[in-house]
């Protein structure tokens, strides 16, 4: 008997491609369409991120589209404050609230304005936009994701990890990958994984837990968290010591060379000598002279010379090797604090040697480099690095990442083939450009600021303070307290404007950023703050505007919600101006389309935000006579604003014929070329511009024919740091631009221009005696943030976080698997339930982040799992640091970046009675408007009969 | 009782899975029931979808649990260990099913469930020694792979996409597919290459699925190994290494 089955129906009548954003990883996607109803989203197999395949988060894109926490309308206030009670409003009516509101702050005082915006990635509108405003009060959320990580790399090699570089997994025969990396980023890591481990190659995890990519890693390094940079200091101690590191590589392409004016005392004492002509001087190998360094000057790495105006100058790599050859760098002398044993620290440097030298890569491609030197072949150092999130959310994570780095530049595997790859628009110059704006004097009632927001300082000059040295952010980013906060400190915001530290703000305006959660610390304080009151009964922050397409925690905490569309339904544009999707091969960039009309009365963030720029009759958002400059929303700008002559929002198919990319005049038909082309751009670099992108002329000339960088001049790895030594001189009192007395000695201690390690801030203010444990918390790789905690079929996967102990650990508090137990650090105290396993180092504790939900948010319901057994740490984790430097509180953040330093938490766990439960916040009501949310699900689109 | 068919098909489509690169990420989990709830007779569906026991149909699950301590030199080694219907040609739940709705396709040996013809007596899922049926509790009748029998043959998908898809999505390329009846083909390369299991043959339902077990890893140097200090110290080392340079 044989049951006839229909083995060829049809599956869709229309497909539609975009860009997924179930995650930051801007995956591409194919949206089929069947009878009206999306069929399934599978991964687009020519988009050059995921080639077709997709993750669990993009696969469950359905379930998020459809979720039935969507916001329906704008809704403004009614309640009191966290309580959640809304009234549904018409557009009309909330667009001339947010318009009466923040016309008021430009007219009197711009900064009155704080600004913020979540994982979006649409930062080159939303900065350009708060600088139309005028406010410096303007940042994403990269100040408490990665901007350690970002910045690390930015100043030392003028790349980094995820975005902007990647391992060479074609061609790398060692990889080492530290920390939490699940999440940055997500498919590309994986099929590079399965590629190295296709070819036999060794993947090395440091992580103090074994989940994620550390379960198939060939070894398993359980390192005790925040040590990482210790380790990576002894590694250069061996790979230093042994004469293991590539000598010419470093000759060539870094500032090893490069003398350090010895001049104890002097204004420059520190910073790199340099001739007439700004040329950097070294010094000449076998003599006592000094030259401009150039292809043809032997230049020396070691020794003492004399410059011309008779003071003493060291070569950059003595200083580097003096440094980390030093006995405490030593794996004897690392090993009980990184827990990881000596001989193991010493294996793998040796390992590490071996793979780079023993046998390097070689690709026959000729190629010439910016001293015109042909080259007929590139050999490799095949040694990969990646590290991420794991790193970056420590307060001493600058430095960290720098020595991650510096370990790369050592081994001589920095864009070349089998090592660390630089992706488009990268290589910028050291530190890339340009500066941020927001000091006194360039800000005035009515006009836009003269600059961005954010930038790169470049030294103390660069910083956005007054005279008297004071923050001038309401998040002190760019201020004496984290001077190289290139991302912003939206950690910071909700704390300061609530302590009027540095002032009190009006309107606090956020998107997409679940600050009254997952996102914040000290989450339980945050809510308090957010609904506290002056005698007078008037907020503290006086009015609070969110855009969210749910409703998620932080929406019952806004005066006025603006509800955005999902992101299929949406326009919008990974641009090379901002985060694009460029790969070491290629230029890319890529848009997203609508591939469903919104039934409810929703509108896209970035379209409201170009309607408010116009309406507030900010310059670029109208015309000569006031009228919408960009009435079709942001599909409008994405074609027709250009931030500089021909370069605009998208690099692709410019020119008014489309023929031009990168740079090239407005071209009305822009959209649906990319449409044509799946939604993405990709202009392939040529092969002899592959590798050695920072000295490959023909790279350098390609990137600046096409926009990515301004000058075709060679870029030098920076082992040590000046703009970090600028700061340091200031704090000896050297410039124009002072700290505050009090906050000299913290500068001059953490801007080293040679990376150092010290232990994390939080750590080595508590007794750990009282609080023996690390807490930290790793990520899902199915789930991103709050968003997939939402979703049916991602919660089904994991509805509820415990707390993992190691056996041995759990064995000596007297834990066993499924106890209730307290987890309480020097600020909090949190319960949940624990697990044992073997896999976590016996000093740390940890969960899955974001993961606990308050009840009543984002339309689930009853006694949910995500409540009732769910925890975050966020409560445990304090926004400040102890007092310190006469009493003052620096933020709980890295003093270079102000990267919010999540992974120093330390606390204790005890075991707890049976039936303990731990008090929560009230539960939500759902917002009006609230759509249906179904017993069942039985998701189907079928075509026919 | 339902009977399977009288000859063994030569061709026996199935699944490899490689536990040497999963690595549990569920990708594999959630594009398989994206696939497949608008697949079949009924989708497959969620109970409690937003409510307090979240519970639903999948045909693919990936589990994730430790190796016992001792077995991973004390550091707690993980696998991901993906779970679904293995298509066996000796196939119990086909035999135990009182009505005929689960079968065994002759010609390429997939195992379906003909859902006009099931009564969700949940037998099938009793007699499958794998975990690898689910009832479906809004629907009433029993769900599981069907290798994704609407794609694998299906003329409107281009040739290159005619795979599970599970297999198609797989970020870490830990999933393959093709006829392990046939000696020849890659996935009966791959099973030979890497000596791969089939789950509990000693039950004797000679599944069609094989496993890779994870690879012993890479050999790791001597702990031992270590660099030795340049002679003469290191600054001495490079002094001599650059007088001899060009």
């Amino acid at each position: 008997m044989v049951t006839a089955i229909d083995t060829s129906p049809r599956i869709a009548d229309e497909i539609v491609c975009t860009t997924c954003y179930m995650c930051a990883c801007r995956c591409g996607i194919r949206v089929h369409k069947l009878e009206g109803k999306i069929r399934y989203i599978d991964g687009n197999p020519e988009h050059p991120v995921n080639r077709g395949v997709l993750c669990a988060k993009g696969s469950a894109g359905i379930m998020h589209h459809n979720s039935p926490a969507r916001l329906t309308k704008p809704l403004k206030r009614v309640g009191e404050r966290g309580e959640g009670k809304f009234e549904a409003i018409e557009w009309d009516e909330a667009l001339a609230m947010a318009e009466g509101w923040l016309r008021e702050v430009r007219e009197s005082d711009p900064r009155k304005l704080a600004f913020f915006t979540g994982r979006d990635q649409s930062q080159a509108l939303t900065g350009f936009w708060a600088s139309q405003f005028g406010t410096c009060n303007y940042a994403a959320h990269g100040g408490f994701c990665s901007v350690n990580m970002a910045a690390g790399g930015l100043y030392t090699i003028g790349g980094s990890f995820w975005e902007f570089g990647e391992p060479d997994f074609e061609h790398a025969r060692y990889f080492l990958v530290f920390g939490v990396a699940e999440d940055h980023d997500s498919n590309p890591l994986k099929l590079g994984m399965a590629e190295l481990k296709k070819r036999g190659a060794k993947i090395v995890s440091v992580n103090p837990i074994r989940t994620g990519y550390s379960a198939i890693a060939d070894e398993w390094i359980g390192i005790r968290p925040g040590t990482d940079g210790l380790f990576v200091m002894s590694l250069m101690h061996e790979l230093i010591n042994a004469g293991r590191i590539d000598v010419d590589y470093l000759r060539r392409y870094s500032n090893a060379p490069a003398l350090v004016i010895d001049a104890p005392g002097d204004a420059d004492d520190g910073l790199l000598a340099r001739d007439g002509d700004g040329r950097l001087l070294v010094g000449v190998q076998g003599k006592a002279t000094v030259a401009p360094a150039g292809p043809a000057v032997q230049a020396a790495l070691q020794g003492r010379y004399t410059l011309a105006d008779g003071r003493a100058a060291v070569p950059v790599f003595e200083l580097l090797a003096r440094r980390y050859s030093a006995p405490e760098y030593s794996p004897d002398a690392v090993a009980e604090r990184c827990g990881i044993p000596a001989a193991t620290i010493r294996r793998i440097a040796a390992e590490l040697a071996a793979a780079a030298f023993d046998e390097p890569c070689v690709l026959e491609r000729p190629w010439t480099d910016t001293d015109g030197v042909r080259h007929e072949r590139m050999t490799g150092r095949p040694v990969a690095m990646h590290a991420m999130r794991g790193i970056s959310a420590h307060s001493n994570g600058f430095h960290t990442c720098r020595a991650i780095h510096l370990l790369q530049v050592l081994l001589g595997t920095i864009d070349t083939p089998g090592g660390f790859r630089f992706k488009t628009p990268y290589p910028r110059p050291i530190p890339p450009g340009p500066q941020p704006a927001g000091r006194p004097d360039q800000i005035a009632p009515g006009l836009p600021m003269s600059g961005a927001p954010l930038g790169f300082p470049r030294g103390p000059a660069d910083l956005i303070v007054d005279e008297a040295g004071r923050p001038q952010r309401i998040d002190k980013a760019f201020s004496w307290d984290a001077p190289v906060s290139a991302h912003g400190m939206m950690h910071s915001v909700i704390g300061n404007a609530f302590r009027g530290d540095p002032y009190r703000i009006d309107v606090l305006f956020m998107f997409m950023a679940n600050m009254a959660w997952n996102s914040a610390m000290n989450t339980t304080e945050t809510m308090a703050m957010l609904t506290a009151k002056n005698p007078d009964g008037s907020h503290v922050i006086p009015k609070i505007i969110y855009a969210d397409a749910f409703s998620s925690e932080t929406v019952a905490y806004a005066d006025l919600v603006l509800p955005d569309t999902t992101y299929l339904e949406r326009h919008d544009c990974i641009s090379l101006l901002d985060r694009p999707i460029g790969s070491a091969d290629a230029i890319a960039d890529a848009i997203r389309q609508p591939v469903e009309t919104p039934e409810r009365d929703v509108r896209p963030f970035q379209d409201v935000l170009i309607d408010l720029g116009a309406r507030l009759g900010l310059p670029a958002f109208v015309d000569g006579n006031g009228a919408p400059r960009f009435p079709g929303g942001y599909a409008d700008y994405m074609v027709n604003h250009e931030r500089k002559p021909g370069v605009g929002s998208l690099a692709g198919w410019r020119g008014v014929d489309g023929d031009r990319h990168g740079k090239g005049a407005v071209n009305p038909n822009q959209l649906e070329r990319y449409k044509a082309n799946g939604c993405f751009f990709s202009l392939p670099i040529p092969e002899e511009a592959s590798y050695f992108k920072h000295a490959n002329a023909a790279y350098l000339k390609f990137a600046t024919e096409h926009g990515l960088i301004d000058e075709a001049a060679p870029i030098r790895l920076q082992l040590y740091s000046e703009p970090l030594q600028r700061f340091r001189l200031a704090a000896r009192g050297h410039g124009a631009q002072q700290p505050p007395d009090e906050k000299r000695k913290r500068i001059e201690t953490y801007f080293d221009p040679l990376p150092f390690w010290y232990m994390p801030f939080d750590e080595a203010a508590v007794d750990t005696g009282t609080f023996p444990l690390h807490a930290v918390t790793q990520r899902p790789m199915f789930m991103y943030h709050s968003w997939g905690g939402q979703n049916p079929w991602l919660r089904q996967i994991l509805d509820r976080n415990a707390l993992y102990l190691n056996r041995r650990t759990a064995a000596e508090l007297g834990i066993e698997e499924g106890d209730r137990v307290a987890i309480t650090s020097r600020h909090g105290r949190v319960e949940g339930r624990a697990k044992l396993m073997d896999g976590v180092h016996p000093s740390t504790v940890w969960t899955w982040n974001a993961i606990g939900k308050r009840r009543g948010a984002w339309a689930l319901q009853g006694d949910i799992p995500e409540a009732r057994e769910g925890f975050l740490l966020n409560s445990l984790i304090d926004d400040l640091l102890p007092e310190r430097d006469g009493g003052y509180r620096y933020a709980n953040a890295d003093p270079v970046t102000g990267q919010a330093a999540w992974y120093d938490l330390r606390v204790r766990v005890e075991k707890l009675g049976a039936d303990a439960r731990a008090s929560e916040p009230a539960p939500l009501p759902r917002p009006p408007g609230a759509m249906h949310v179904p017993d069942t699900l039985s998701y189907r689109a079928r075509g026919g009969a | 009782m339902t009977s399977l068919p009288a000859t063994p098909s030569a061709k026996r489509l199935g699944l490899v899975i490689d536990l040497d690169t999963c690595v549990g990420c569920q990708a594999c989990v959630v594009h398989c029931k994206e696939w497949n709830t608008s697949s079949g007779a009924s989708a497959l569906s969620d109970t409690e979808p937003y409510g307090e026991e979240p519970s639903g149909a999948w045909l693919n699950r990936v589990h994730g649990f430790e190796l016992d301590d001792s077995a991973s030199g004390g550091c707690g080694s993980t696998v991901h260990f993906p779970r679904s219907c293995l298509h066996c040609e000796n196939a119990a739940c086909v035999t135990v099913c009182p009505t005929g709705a689960s079968y065994k396709r002759a010609e390429d040996g997939i195992v379906l469930v003909d859902e006009s013809k099931c009564i969700g007596c949940g037998l099938c899922a009793w007699a499958c020694p794998y975990g690898a049926r689910e009832m479906d509790q809004v629907a009433k009748v029993m769900k599981k792979c069907t290798l994704c029998v609407d794609r694998i043959y299906n003329e409107n998908l281009p040739v290159e996409e005619r795979e599970p898809a599970c297999v198609r999505t797989c970020p870490a390329k830990a999933r393959h597919f093709g006829d392990l009846g046939d000696p020849e083909s890659d996935v009966s390369q791959l099973v030979a290459e890497r000596g791969g299991v089939a789950l509990m043959p000693e039950l004797d339902y000679r599944p069609t699925n094989r496993y890779l077990p994870p690879r012993r890893p890479v050999p790791t140097a001597d702990q031992k190994a270590a660099l030795e200090p340049a002679p003469g110290g290191f600054l001495g080392w490079l002094d001599r290494l650059l007088a001899d340079q060009p």
